[in-house]
């Protein structure tokens, strides 16, 4: 991306409009206005300071309002927000709140409910497991506080009255904006927890700032929400009623929306080109933030063969990624050669001259770098990849498996459960270990600064260039340009090996109307959707 | 026999604390907990929610402070996972479920079941023998979660008729499925066991006497063959209905349910310690009530057992 906020101080007057459901001329609108989704799983909580999964944020983006909202493009747009000012070190942002934000119970949204909501994250009494996301932003204190080595009211947020928020960081963090969008900087009504303590998210109690109001939640079952009359924009409010239905099998989930029962559900690997042929109006294939990679243990407590380099470049060449999207999980994933995904706002990709080879040039030289060391089908290395219990997981590691077997080396696949594949990364008790990366917000240096020596980095990749680079992205008039070389770094070092990035690949009924599909993130809002007659 | 269950029952006590032992200590010998996940915790967040938990404290005394909970407050702790809930709430949310699908399945494969098999061994190799030993097999070895798929693709696809899934206590439509799915394979099994003990009793001597006698067919059947003839169908009924009523994971996941079978298996994954337990007690319990009562109902049915 190219900085949006260079030095001087000005105010960033957010000139569009707040988005909401838009309809399109021509389009006439459905008596009833319910949309359906598909959750694959029981939501833990709706808590926006507990929720750590992706399902979850669906549900808390329409249960609450953060600072920003984005838009169907992935653009950041006003939420609770009108405006925002950065300072000229770009150390301090001064948000501006609209004044007729409004609590579900009436109770307006003030500045402090933001502070209550960002101390409670950091606060290590919450135990929340994603205060990470608070010292990514940077905020003055958070890592402090995370350590127990502070007091929560110190943290680096200040409602200076009760319309203006004013947030101060460590450094100059040129994503910061994009992060205020995301569940875990969801305001809350303090109050209403003091009463009501770890019961306070249950339906009937929940007190939310957002266009809906939680209805019911059946463990498992479903979720229901409905419009909230005391939103600040209701009235452009289209969709009445909302319902997550949590279907575990994602073909019955097929089945259950061909029978109209679903308007959204994922498609299952490999059944995407039956259905866009069927349903060329419904199966969708979108670009979605996440990278699938097999990383590589370079720490101390890793295989001695996997240090040479050679030998890791030999494993990347060989691994046939075409065959992988084309014919395993023929969704219109594309074949990766590099880290961050290629879809990442602003993202350039990097020439990455094993991506332009020919397979069978790919092959040869893999061949011949594992020869050089010594490895042959005869004489073979004998290596194990982790990975978790999934039906795709496996079939492609069973590719590799036979990809990797003619150069030399001897495949071992150790399928283990995710409690215990997250644990033995953790513990750098691995060889090789399947792994994916979600961006947590629209700018290339959430993947990149995995892996920094600092960074979460399971394989211990450590690289004084590729982290100075990323310490100068962050204050570069253009960091791509870091981002290009520090790419270029992971290609010659090879401490992973790419294979794909993700698409969502969804079936969606054509009657849905204002689903983001140009967010990368794929963050949605029923504010801004609809249903048309159908 | 009133001693003899007061005996059961003593016994019923320790068993059940060994269980709880047991699988505590199984449970936290599984590699990573219930706060590992992608990014480690910072350690004062683990060391917070671990004291928040009981987590830090000596195993010993993790075990003694739980049983002592449960025994006097009946509290089997927050969930792990659920922060919004606890574990009683879970199970009472998810058990009455289980217990409705479960119970009404059990209901289906006994009437089906022994009706089945007793028809087929009174009319041996007969077409109505054939039909009932097809049936049986065929039901056998349709597994449930093949059996899930078919008929949400029939009821709700092809004809329209009942909801894909989910449920709601008032509105038994979306019983149904759930309930054919858990007790086809189980009404099988149930009909070939009453077959083959019924054909071994038609054939015993006492129901030849009675032929000799001149009772009525009808007569004989009831009264003297159909209560010896169920005898095995009853010890394989106790684990049965135990396994019915306490949860099939498969039938949460392919409808929806809700039920605690698939609670237990997700806590089981999710390292969700206290959920885990609640449910592995739950079910260790009703296991041994029931193995208590089928004993008791062989007394009842078969003369020759006395305690």
């Amino acid at each position: 991306m190219t900085r949006f906020m260079i030095s001087t101080a000005l105010t960033c007057l957010l000139a569009l409009p707040a988005a909401a459901a838009t309809v399109a001329a021509g389009d006439e609108l459905a008596e009833t206005q319910q949309y359906n989704f598909w959750l694959l799983d029981a939501i833990k909580t709706t808590d926006p300071q507990k929720n750590t999964d992706v399902e979850g944020s669906d549900i808390l983006r329409q249960l609450f309002e953060g600072l920003m909202n984005e838009d169907q493009k992935g653009a950041m747009v006003p939420g609770v927000a009108t405006e925002y000012t950065e300072s000229d070190d770009g150390l301090t942002y001064t948000f501006k709140l609209r004044p007729e934000a409004k609590w579900s119970n009436g109770e307006p949204v003030t500045a402090q409910n933001f502070v209550d909501g960002w101390q409670r994250a950091v606060d290590p009494a919450t135990a929340s497991e994603y205060a990470w996301f608070m010292e990514l932003m940077n905020i003055t204190n958070a890592s402090e506080i995370v350590a127990g080595n502070a007091a929560p009211d110190t943290l680096g947020v200040k409602a200076v009255d009760d319309h203006t928020l004013e947030v101060t960081l460590t450094k100059p963090t040129p994503y910061f904006v994009k992060m205020v969008s995301h569940p875990t900087t969801f305001p809350v009504l303090k109050s209403v927890i003091d009463e009501k303590g770890d019961a306070w998210t249950q339906p009937g109690n929940l007190v939310g700032n957002g266009a809906y109001v939680l209805t019911g939640h059946n463990l498992g079952v479903d979720i229901t929400m409905e419009k909230n009359p005391e939103y600040w924009d209701a009235a452009n409010v289209v969709l009445d009623k909302l319902t997550g239905i949590t279907v575990n099998d994602q073909n019955i989930a097929l089945t259950r929306y061909e029978a109209g029962e679903l308007d959204r559900f994922q498609i299952p690997a490999g059944q995407y080109p039956r259905l866009k042929e069927q349903y060329p109006d419904q199966a969708i294939s979108l670009p979605y933030s996440c990278s699938y990679t097999y990383l590589i243990n370079v720490s101390d407590k890793g295989r001695e063969e996997l240090k040479d380099v050679n030998i890791r470049r030999a494993l990347a060449l060989g691994l046939d990624r075409d065959i992988i999207v084309n014919q395993v999980l023929q969704g219109g994933q594309k074949p990766a050669y590099n880290w961050t995904h290629w879809a990442m706002e602003g993202f350039e990709m990097p020439d990455i001259a094993m991506a332009s080879m020919s397979q069978a040039d790919r092959t040869a030289e893999a061949k011949q770098l594992l020869e050089a060391a010594g490895y042959t089908p005869d004489t073979p290395l004998n290596l194990t990849l982790n990975y978790n219990t999934s039906e795709d997981h496996k079939k492609i590691a069973v590719v590799a498996q036979q990809m990797w077997k003619p150069l030399g080396v001897n495949l071992t696949l150790n399928n283990m459960e995710w409690k215990v594949h997250t644990d033995r990364m953790q513990n750098q008790d691995f060889e090789l270990a399947r792994y994916a990366w979600c961006a947590d917000y629209n700018e290339a240096s959430t993947f990149t600064d995995y892996f920094r020596s600092t960074g979460k980095n399971e394989g211990k990749f450590n690289n004084a260039d590729y982290d100075k680079l990323l310490d100068e992205a962050v204050t570069s008039e253009n960091p791509n340009d870091q981002y290009k070389a520090a790419e270029a770094i992971l290609a010659a070092e090879q401490p992973l090996i790419p294979i794909y990035h993700y698409a969502k690949v969804d079936m969606i009924k054509p009657y849905v109307k204002g689903l983001p599909l140009e967010n990368v993130m794929q963050s949605w809002y029923a504010k801004d959707m609809y249903i048309t007659k159908h | 026999m009133f001693g003899y269950i007061l005996r059961r029952l003593a016994v019923a006590i320790p068993t059940l604390l060994l269980l709880i032992v047991f699988s505590f200590l199984l449970m936290h010998a599984a590699p990573g907990g219930p706060f590992t996940q992608e990014r480690a915790l910072p350690p004062q967040v683990l060391a917070n929610l671990e004291a928040k938990y009981g987590l830090d404290d000596p195993l010993w005394r993790q075990i003694f402070d739980y049983v002592w909970r449960i025994v006097t407050d009946f509290d089997f702790g927050p969930s792990f996972v659920y922060p919004d809930r606890t574990v009683n709430q879970i199970i009472a949310a998810g058990f009455p479920v289980t217990l409705t699908y479960g119970l009404l399945s059990f209901l289906l494969a006994v009437l089906v079941g022994v009706t089945l098999g007793a028809a087929a061994a009174i009319r041996q190799n007969s077409w109505l023998d054939y039909l009932a030993v097809g049936i049986s097999i065929g039901a056998q070895v349709l597994p449930n979660f093949v059996m899930a798929p078919i008929l949400v693709l029939v009821f709700t696809l092809i004809l329209g008729w009942l909801p894909g899934g989910g449920w709601s206590f008032s509105d038994p439509s979306f019983w149904i499925m759930p309930v054919i799915a858990l007790g086809t394979s189980y009404m099988a099994s149930i009909a070939r066991i009453t077959r083959s003990s019924m054909l071994e009793v038609l054939g015993s001597n006492h129901i030849r006497t009675a032929r000799a006698k001149g009772l009525p067919p009808r007569k004989i059947i009831m009264r003297h063959a159909l209560k010896p003839a169920l005898l095995p169908v009853i010890s394989f009924l106790g684990p049965c209905f135990v396994s019915m009523i306490t949860g099939s994971v498969v039938i949460d996941m392919y409808f929806s349910t809700g039920g605690i079978g698939k609670s237990f298996v997700d806590s089981a994954l999710n390292r969700d310690y206290a959920v885990m337990m609640g449910i592995t007690i739950l079910v260790g319990a009703l296991t041994i009530l029931f193995s208590l009562l089928v004993d008791i109902l062989y007394a009842w049915i078969d003369p020759k057992i006395r305690y």
